[in-house]
């Protein structure tokens, strides 16, 4: 020790590799959902830091190395007589601290071999298994314009009841550019999640069944939610209640003649109505989340950004 | 000369003593028990602080009564509903041990809460009592998750919307909350594999969290003692007037020497 003042011994300070391991693990599992580039270089970055850190931490342990005479044997030849040998102590690593750090280590490495895969395995298919089945509404027909259609489908047919989910279809004939143009409602209140029901009388006389879903008209220009009693209008606007946004609506697309129901996505507003509407279009989001407005901060990034 | 023993001690040593001591020579058993369950508490206790031990038979209870019933439940989407029926309106007893399960639920975290209420109102959160404070409000939340995840397994309209309700509350937490909504829910919305990730959740991972969390707080209480109210005249080290208990209870409080726990 240069300075004598200071020979007590004291343990390294902080350092930043941690840090960098943490990130390097967050990009790995960010990788894992996104793209194996980002997995690789997740843990490339996560075994580099983690190897600094490792160095770091044992510094002082490294460093503090028991002087142990090694085991030697005087040779007679080498030893003039009356000189005295010359034992230099070697550094030594004692067999009892390579055998502790290396049963600490291998026990964790074998624990993280273990479950880091059995934990992925709970949380990863949330994220990672989503299907995408379209949804076929039939003939265009079925849709007469400026009236609202309850469409009722089986997003899973294999799954069963567990996945119905309700539509509110509206035909509004042809847009200024020509093309056809629907809104579809989804059921779900964006407060947190209730199902939404019209406000007005289901015509049952014209009830159509199809194959995985029934459509039966009704004449609404407004939904209402029984649980909190959020409303909303015929363009799902909020009226009236605890919604956060407006109802979230579905893509859509038509072949041969038929409607298909796309994916969902999250609004945050509508201006204007019908075919007319400006909707302001957000990534699908869990009901409650607001997707504009400074509460938006609140939520920089929703699973549907980063599964598609 | 040694007295004799007499023909009913041969028996007793024979019967019960030996045994036990083979036991307890192999495993501590019987000392462990006796330092477990044979503890001086301070003389001025009362049925207040029964309440953690009342938790502890609630959850044992809810431990035997859902073990029972998950012989006959069946975590599908598609015969829950159907399972439960069964269990209520057919099965002999089922009935009564479904009920049982269902409100000692309410019993369990009705009595967290007066236990919590007691030991904050005594005081006994305090040093050197800081970690059986942190481990019961472990148990508080792990409580609170079991009523949570239990609450959708009859699959009833109620079960189902509260549980909609309940994860997209827990979505609109700030930044992961979409997230572990979503991983609640187990896709965008509750689906087929929603049910049975629950049921795992309610039997296996937050029971056996309970479990240990109660072996470390039961730990901590057999180690550190019994605290007296905080209008222990004893405990402020006034002497209080000689009472000895009487009737069925006499003989059974020892004095304190200068109260409070020893």
């Amino acid at each position: 020790m240069s300075n004598p003042r200071h020979d007590t011994p004291h343990s390294s300070g902080p350092s930043l590799w941690p840090i960098g391991f943490a990130i390097g693990v967050a990009c790995l599992l960010l990788g894992l959902v996104l793209s194996w580039m980002i997995a690789v270089l997740g843990a490339v970055l996560a075994i580099a830091f983690g190897l600094l850190w490792a160095r770091d931490v044992t510094r002082d342990v490294r460093g503090d190395v028991p002087e142990i005479a090694p085991e030697t044997r005087v040779v007679a030849d080498e030893l003039a007589p009356g000189a005295v040998p010359q034992h230099k102590p070697l550094p030594a690593y004692p067999r009892s601290k390579f055998l502790e750090a290396s049963l600490i280590g291998l026990t964790g490495a074998m624990g993280a071999v273990l479950t880091l895969p059995v934990l992925g395995f709970m949380v990863l298919p949330s994220f990672t298994n989503i299907d995408e089945d379209e949804v076929d509404l039939g003939p265009l027909d079925n849709f007469p314009e400026g009236e609202y259609v309850i469409a009722t489908y089986l997003k899973d047919p294999a799954q069963g009841e567990v996945t119905r989910r309700t539509a509110f279809v509206r035909n509004n004939g042809q847009s200024e550019a020509g093309d056809p143009s629907f809104t579809i409602l989804y059921s779900r209140c964006v407060h947190l999640g209730c199902p939404v029901q019209p406000n007005g009388p289901i015509d049952e006389e014209r009830r159509i069944e199809l194959k995985n879903a029934a459509l039966l008209p009704v004449l609404a220009q407004s939904f209402g939610c029984p649980c909190h009693g959020g409303l909303y209008d015929a363009e799902g606007n909020r009226t009236a209640g605890p919604p956060v946004r407006s109802l979230d609506r579905y893509t859509f697309s038509i072949r041969n003649g038929r409607l298909i129901l796309g994916e969902l996505f999250a609004v945050g507003s509508v201006s204007g109505t019908g075919a007319n509407a400006r909707i302001s279009r957000y990534p699908w989001s869990t009901p409650g989340v607001h997707v504009d407005g400074v509460e938006a901060w609140l939520y920089p990034i929703v699973p549907s950004q980063v599964t598609g | 000369m040694a007295k004799r023993k007499t023909r009913r001690q041969q028996i007793v040593d024979l019967a019960v003593l030996a045994p036990l001591d083979w036991i307890d020579e192999r495993t501590g058993a019987v000392r462990g028990t006796k330092w477990f369950l044979f503890r001086n508490v301070p003389r001025d206790v009362s049925w207040a602080q029964t309440l953690g031990f009342a938790t502890l038979i609630a959850f044992l209870t809810q431990t035997l009564t859902g073990a029972i019933l998950a012989m006959y439940y069946k975590p599908d989407p598609n015969s829950a509903y159907e399972s439960i029926e069964h269990i209520t309106n057919d099965l002999t007893l089922g009935w009564l041990v479904r009920g049982m399960h269902r409100w000692g639920a309410s019993v369990f975290v009705i009595l967290l809460f007066l236990h919590m209420g007691r030991v904050f109102l005594f005081g006994a959160y305090k040093y050197p009592r800081e970690l059986q404070w942190i481990t019961g409000v472990l148990l508080l939340a792990t409580g609170m998750l079991m009523g949570f995840t239990g609450y959708l397994l009859p699959w009833d309209q109620t079960a189902y919307w509260a549980t909609v309700v309940g994860i997209n509350l827990n979505g609109t937490a700030p930044f992961a909350g979409p997230w572990l909504a979503q991983f609640l829910s187990s896709g965008p919305e509750i689906g087929g594999d929603t049910l049975a990730k629950w049921y795992a959740l309610h039997m296996l991972l937050l029971p056996g969290a309970i479990f240990a969390l109660i072996g470390v707080h039961l730990y901590l209480v057999t180690r550190l003692g019994v605290v007296s109210p905080p209008w222990s005249k004893e405990q402020a080290g006034r002497e209080r007037p000689v009472a000895e208990p009487t009737g069925a209870r006499a003989g059974l409080v020892r004095r304190g020497t200068e109260g409070g726990a020893k």
